[in-house]
């Protein structure tokens, strides 16, 4: 058993003057409050990285820097899947009863302590060094390759793709801690820059400062009760030169053990929180879940089903592309704002069920993947 | 280090791949052993240069000064005629599913494979 039991998050943009570990620092103090718990009652410490301050011992530069002395301590990296696969390990590790509450934080400055394009440049390093970063590709190549595969094969459109975009701008339009707050339409995106096409600038998301953090124990701290209720992983490739066919890749595989985990289906979902670094990234994992059949997400968008009052909420904080995405952090705000749902607490933007939701997180080119099922516990 | 095999990620105008003498699986990304049984018998081949067009994505944005000057440029995946699958440059008309077949340009300092329509 484990409960999500504490979340904090910042607002995502500029935070000029603010260091990686300064994000860190304020959504733990933040998480750790709302878990009712004191410092010193944290025990374990996971983090991500910092593409900014790269540190070979981040987890306890930051215990120190935090004024705490865990019993457990150590950074992960899996690029975009960071995020849930902490918590996935935060979950056995209490469970296992190595530590009774795991602090999970990740943030960074890579807006402003960074250029965009060494952010681009950093992050380009996950394609094969010899092999593919010589061609020059960027991240947003990689997932446009994959894009321009999916619509061959499911008859997506650049229309489709959009109308992804234009639901998280939707959504964080009613989050003040949102990046952007102009909405947007398919026709903004259509004529936005492109990028790597079929992806343009409004298919990508942001470079953002920010900070996420969340605490994972073995029993329930105050009335929040959210309780992990499976969670399952899998990995298929790292280079998107050796991806398998698009319908072997890892969604399917950890959704389907994570169901088994978790003992539920697709249709007991009431919520979902879903990778999004791009439109195309969202297209496909909502296809590859289950949660839409294949080339039918779009239409889904268009009907409203995964807006904040329709069958299945989906990213009600905006997600990658419009909350932002400050790294490992970036996909740990769609853990704090199901946390936040699940327990009645998300505000003007709460939905009016979200007692079971689905997770699922995407780092490198669709290589590994994290899928998670929470419930709230009455 | 004459008499070996070179290609074009060592600024040789060649592709290479690797076939394994015990399981006959072939791979592109050179290694000292079969990613698929773990053998160490393998033949190094210089591929055709033959192949079809499985993804494209046309790079309008590059993030250094060198890749910068070569804007828009195509990054295609080619399914290669011996059965591996490659990254490399495409003309701008490539469409996928595109017979295609290769020769080499200058990118960035370096040889790289390009790709255009096979006459």
């Amino acid at each position: 058993m484990s409960y999500i039991t504490g979340v904090g998050l910042t607002s995502y943009g500029r935070h000029e003057g603010s260091t990686s570990l300064d994000l860190m620092s304020k959504a733990a103090a933040l998480a750790i409050a709302d878990a009712g718990l004191k410092r010193a009652e944290i025990d374990g410490i996971l983090c991500g990285y910092s593409t900014v301050s790269p540190h070979i011992m981040l987890a306890t530069v930051f215990a120190e820097q935090f004024g705490i002395r865990p019993a457990y301590a150590h950074a992960l990296q899996v690029g975009g899947a960071t995020g849930l696969a902490m918590t996935m390990l935060a979950h056995h590790l209490v469970e296992a009863g190595v530590a009774r509450h795991v602090l999970v934080v990740g943030g960074e400055n890579r807006l402003t302590g960074q250029s965009r394009d060494a952010s681009i440049v950093a992050l380009a390093q996950v394609g094969h060094p010899d092999y593919e970063v010589p061609l020059g590709p960027t991240i947003p190549a990689y997932y446009g390759l994959v894009a321009s595969r999916y619509m061959h094969e499911y008859g997506l459109t650049q229309q489709d793709l959009a109308e992804f975009a234009v639901l998280m701008r939707a959504h964080a339009l009613t989050h003040p801690g949102a990046q952007f707050h102009e909405p947007i339409t398919v026709t903004d995106v259509m004529a936005s820059k492109p990028v790597a096409l079929p992806l343009k600038l409004l298919d990508c998301c942001p470079v953002s400062d920010g900070g996420a953090a969340f605490v994972v124990s073995r029993e329930p701290t105050t009335a929040a009760r959210v309780r992990l209720r499976g969670c399952a992983q899998a990995h298929t490739h790292q280079h998107v030169t050796a991806a398998p066919s698009l319908s072997e890749l890892g969604a399917e595989i950890a959704i389907e053990k994570a169901k088994t985990a978790a003992g539920v289906a697709i249709s007991d979902v009431r919520y979902a929180a879903v990778y999004d670094s791009f439109t195309i990234t969202l297209a496909m994992l909502l296809e590859d879940l289950g949660l839409a059949r294949r080339g039918e997400a779009a239409a889904r968008v268009r009907s409203g089903y995964f807006s904040r009052d329709g069958e299945l909420p989906l990213n009600t904080h905006g997600g990658l592309l419009s909350y932002g995405h400050c790294g490992v952090g970036g996909a740990m705000a769609h853990l704090v704002e199901t946390q936040l749902q699940m327990t009645g607490r998300a505000g003007n933007r709460q939905v009016r069920d979200a007692s079971l939701a689905l997770l699922h997180g995407d780092g490198g080119v669709l290589s590994s993947h994290v899928s998670m099922f929470l419930e709230r516990v009455r | 280090m004459s008499g070996k095999p070179s290609d074009w990620t060592r600024g040789e105008a060649a592709i290479l791949y690797q076939s394994c003498r015990s399981c006959d699986k072939v791979q592109y990304f050179r290694r000292d052993f079969c990613a698929a049984c773990g053998s160490t018998e393998l033949r190094e081949v210089r591929a055709s240069g033959k192949g079809k067009i499985y993804a494209a994505s046309l790079v309008c944005r590059a993030a250094t000064p060198e890749t910068r000057a070569h804007v828009p440029y195509n990054i295609v995946l080619v399914d290669a005629a011996e059965g591996f699958r490659m990254m490399a440059h495409g003309a701008g008309d490539l469409a996928i599913g595109d017979d295609v077949v290769a020769r080499f340009v200058s990118f960035a300092g370096r040889i790289v494979p390009y790709f255009e329509k096979e006459e």
